[in-house]
């Protein structure tokens, strides 16, 4: 009974101290007050897409209804960390940068698909392609014209 | 101990309620498994709360419901961790707790692939009265469950339990293999075990309309399960296996339900497991935690 009381407590200890750790490590590289982490290691991984995912059109692009269905993905999956509007805060970085919005529609496909484990952006293939392209759609569209590629790069 | 138990159980209670009624709720995008696990972990700082049953017929006893709570956080990426207390009642018997487990997931692969592994690894605590039917394991059977609670409750196990999960997502459809290795460490032999499932959206594309009954909050599927014998006694000799359809549904309130049929194959298998569960995710849980030890999150 005993051993049965110490080994419950371990694991709650542990499972406690997860939880702490995992959020000190989350927030020890982040600048102080509400600034949003700006990393370029993460925007980094943009270009770390393969020629023939970043070149993938948008198959959704002409579909009307993609920024708006992207935008309730985006605030049920994304907004808890990118910010409301994407702006970015200490989770996670803005997506109205240049960086994101220069990007092609296939490397940010290929960016959710793939996550960035090592960096907090979990994988998002667990959203079936089409709510990805929708989501894409979305994050593009938030960009404005000044900035914003919404095509694929042509090859060479 | 049994003092004890209530008050942890009290604990978790009070916990989970206050969980659940502060921080903001997410879509949850949860697999409809019961048994099986695909290669998605929560994610970072979010906690689901979730609560199962397992309501069973019993050849020659009494039928059962037994229960289980689980929290599942996401500490990384890369890394899930969860910790369960699970229980049960036996009709006309008595309804007893039967111990927790601590369970970790972790992606071994930093990106998606056709095949994405993920490592699983579980401690157990519980005595012989557990009726959860997590995982079938070695020569589980029906007739194993037909000891009095009294009884059953005198066994202590510690287990550790190892998953390879191999999972893919192929066109909306989520495939998944686990293989199951699970050691008691007092001096038993290593059991094996499997699961398998599949599973997929109704619809792939998401409404541009917040909705409560669009099929993509819908997830069906099917998932098998069973034991593969022991290190002395490979093979499907002697093991029970089940198959059972599989459905969830997850509101946009950050609720899943979650509903399972099973269906025992061989005549040493529980002819009929009917499972059904709750959940509900909470996003930035890791964040609130990290503000009451005074962190700036």
């Amino acid at each position: 009974m005993k051993a049965a009381a110490t080994a419950l407590a371990v694991s709650i200890s542990f499972l406690a101290a997860s939880v702490v750790l995992a959020q000190s490590r989350s927030s020890g590289k982040s600048p102080v007050g509400a600034t949003p982490i700006y990393d370029p290691v993460i925007y980094a991984e943009l270009q770390k897409a393969p020629e023939k995912a970043r070149n993938r059109p948008n198959p959704l692009q002409n579909d009307a209804d993609a920024v708006a269905a992207g935008a309730i993905l985006f605030a049920q999956h994304c907004a808890e960390c990118h910010g409301n509007s994407a702006e970015g805060s200490r989770k996670a970085p803005s997506l109205l940068v240049p960086e994101v919005q220069t990007a092609t529609p296939g490397a940010l496909f290929w960016l959710l698909t793939n996550g960035v484990v090592r960096k907090r952006m979990p994988v998002w293939s667990k959203l079936p392609e089409p709510q990805r392209w929708q989501l894409v759609r979305y994050i593009k569209s938030l960009g404005g014209s000044a900035t914003a590629v919404d095509s694929p790069v042509p090859k060479p | 101990m049994a003092s004890f138990c209530r008050l942890v159980l009290l604990g978790f209670f009070s916990f989970s309620l206050s969980a659940v009624f502060s921080p903001p709720p997410a879509l949850a995008q949860e697999r409809p498994y019961f048994v099986a696990y695909d290669h998605y972990l929560e994610e970072p700082g979010n906690l689901e709360i979730e609560y199962f049953s397992t309501y069973g017929i019993q050849r020659g006893g009494n039928n059962f419901h037994a229960f289980w709570t689980e929290c599942e956080y996401g500490a990384t990426a890369w890394w899930t961790t969860e910790f369960y207390l699970d229980g049960q009642t036996t009709f006309h018997d008595s309804t007893v707790f039967t111990g927790f487990r601590w369970e970790n997931r972790f992606r071994l692969l930093k990106r998606e692939h056709f095949i994405n592994p993920v490592l699983y690894v579980e401690y157990e605590n519980k005595n012989g009265a557990d009726k959860i039917l997590k995982e079938v394991e070695g020569h589980d059977v029906e007739a194993d469950f037909l000891v009095s609670n009294a009884e059953a409750q005198k066994e202590h196990i510690h287990e550790v339990e190892l998953k390879l999960i191999l999972s893919s997502t192929f066109k909306g459809w989520n495939f998944t293999e686990n293989t199951l290795a699970a050691k008691n460490l007092s001096n038993s032999p290593w059991e094996f075990g499997y699961a398998l499932g599949a599973s997929r959206p109704l619809a792939l594309k998401a409404s541009a309309k917040r909705c409560t009954f669009c099929p993509q909050n819908f997830i069906g599927g099917v998932e098998m399960y069973g034991g593969l014998g022991d290190r002395h006694n490979f093979g499907l000799h002697d093991t029970s296996h089940y198959l059972a359809p599989v459905l969830a549904w997850n509101l946009p309130s950050g609720w899943t339900l979650r509903i399972s049929p099973g269906f025992g194959l061989n005549d040493i298998s529980h002819r009929f497991l009917m499972r059904w569960g709750v959940s509900r995710e909470i996003t930035g849980f890791g964040s609130m935690v990290s503000r009451l030890f005074g962190g700036h999150q």
